[in-house]
């Protein structure tokens, strides 16, 4: 009898921590830079969503491609309207797995490096991706930052030749994400 | 049952609700933002502020100066002499301003009538879908031009408030699809001085249209039609067909039209070409935006 308590309190335990391993963001921030001679263009979306599974290390970001913020208004029509095809694909997200998570110790304090392996679609085409960052423990709150470049060509998105030196063909994308713990 | 099964029991359970849990993260995700879904305005439904004369229910985003050349060849019926009309030209040039997303200003100046012309552009709803269903993008424009151009006859007492004209637009848009943008403008143009018996205030309705032929060009139509008992002798509806191609920061717009003016009250009332006889004009606007206050910086 006293097993089945001891398995059912470790059950419980269990579920709980299970079922606290989620942790979430609804403003995350995801920005790019697009670098060239002729001109340099900026965006930033302060509205991504995410949950990381501490559990089993398995993390998905979905971003509202309309929700990126251009220097000039003329940059955001035309990359929604010609470049991202934004009502046709209005969202690009990412879904993969920690690959070092065994390295990594959310329940003490400190910053961790990581990797993360998975699939990212992007204007529709799906492109299976490895990126490294950061991850920070600060008690309940986890931090995550990554800097990756992503091949516009790789996405189908087409530059017309016209503005072919004003947009690079590599995109340099830098994630910054604060999680809390998901109710 | 012995305790060990009922443990092994339990730790299966316990395991398999877990995995069930994690299986779909995304699916949790989708679930989670959807919960704070707003409206999804559309956007860009038509490529420039002017259809091709006239208004279209866009605005310069607030904080962009958009400078307009409008440009308009004499008719091309006017022959070889007169080059098909490249000889003659009358020209707009114009700033606009975006006080707000909504909300816009312009000035210009027309060498045709020598008009001196001010509007203000309000959007009044936006079309939208997902967490809010508006089907149509409605705007109201004002403009007042004064012409200073000599009076006809400087013997009789001449106000300079004769010279003035107003236009009252209301502008209704639905853009059906990616590429095909409709708009009806409702119109009202009052004239202080109007020649003989003519009436004061003009009433016509506009339609008008485009269709996209690749992401960066579409072809658009405009139409005014005067409403009975408000058109002036020997005028004609003003009839437009155009292209506009983007390229970055400029919109080019291509038009033929048998309207000279570019001011409401000119092009919509005061239109003495005959599009069905030849009377038409080529002319393009060019316009090129510029950024004054980052939109990101509050």
């Amino acid at each position: 009898m006293k097993k089945v308590l001891l398995s059912l309190i470790i059950c419980v335990l269990y579920l709980q921590a299970s079922a606290q391993a989620n942790y979430m963001t609804r403003n995350g921030q995801i920005s790019f830079f697009s670098k060239t001679s002729m001109e340099n263009i900026d965006a930033v979306n302060n509205e991504v969503t995410s949950i990381i599974n501490t559990g089993t290390g398995e993390i998905v970001y979905a971003v509202l491609v309309k929700s990126f913020r251009f220097e000039k208004a003329l940059m955001e029509e035309h990359f929604n309207e010609n470049y991202m095809e934004s009502d046709k694909f209005p969202k690009s997200t990412f879904s993969g797995k920690l690959t070092n998570l065994s390295a990594i110790d959310f329940k003490k304090n400190g910053s961790y490096p990581a990797t993360v392996e998975g699939d990212m679609t992007i204007h529709g085409i799906k492109q299976h991706v490895t990126a490294s960052g950061t991850i920070v423990v600060n008690g309940n709150k986890i931090s995550i930052t990554s800097t990756f470049s992503i091949k516009l060509a790789d996405y189908k998105i087409e530059v017309p030749s016209l503005v072919a030196e004003k947009i690079a063909e590599s995109i340099e994308v830098k994630v910054n994400c604060q999680y809390e713990p998901k109710s | 049952m012995s305790t060990d099964k009922v443990v092994g029991l339990l730790f299966f359970l316990c395991t398999s609700f877990t995995v069930l849990a994690q299986d779909d993260l995304m699916k949790m995700l989708d679930e989670e933002t959807s919960k704070d879904a707003k409206p999804d305005y559309t956007t860009a439904t038509f490529k420039s502020t002017r259809l091709i004369n006239g208004q279209s229910v866009e605005n310069v985003a607030g904080g962009v100066l958009d400078f307009r050349i409008s440009h308009r060849f004499g008719y091309i019926n006017s022959g070889a002499y007169e080059l098909w009309g490249l000889d003659n030209a009358t020209t707009r040039i114009g700033l606009d301003y975006g006080l707000s997303n909504r909300w816009m200003i312009g000035v210009g100046r027309s060498t045709y009538l020598k008009q001196y012309d001010g509007f203000t552009k309000f959007k009044l709803l936006r079309q939208s879908s997902g967490s809010k269903t508006i089907p149509l993008t409605v705007s109201a424009v004002a403009s007042m031009i004064y012409k200073s151009v000599h009076f006809d006859d400087p013997t009789r007492e001449n106000y300079y408030t004769s010279n003035m004209l107003y236009a009252f637009q209301l502008l209704l848009a639905r853009k059906f699809s990616e590429g095909v943008s409709f708009q009806l403008m409702p119109t009202m143009v009052h004239v202080n001085l109007a020649p003989g018996t003519s009436p004061n205030d003009l009433y016509s309705i506009g339609v008008g249209g485009r269709i996209k032929i690749s992401k960066r060009v579409s072809i658009n139509a405009e139409y005014y039609y005067q409403l009975p008992g408000f058109k002036w002798e020997n005028t004609f509806n003003s009839v437009a067909f155009g292209v506009d191609i983007e390229t970055g920061g400029h919109v080019f717009q291509l038009q033929f039209t048998n309207s000279t003016g570019m001011t409401e009250p000119t092009f919509i009332n005061q239109t003495t070409g005959d599009f069905w006889n030849g009377d038409i004009h080529f002319g393009f606007n060019i316009s090129r935006v510029f950024t004054i206050k980052d939109p990101r910086k509050k």
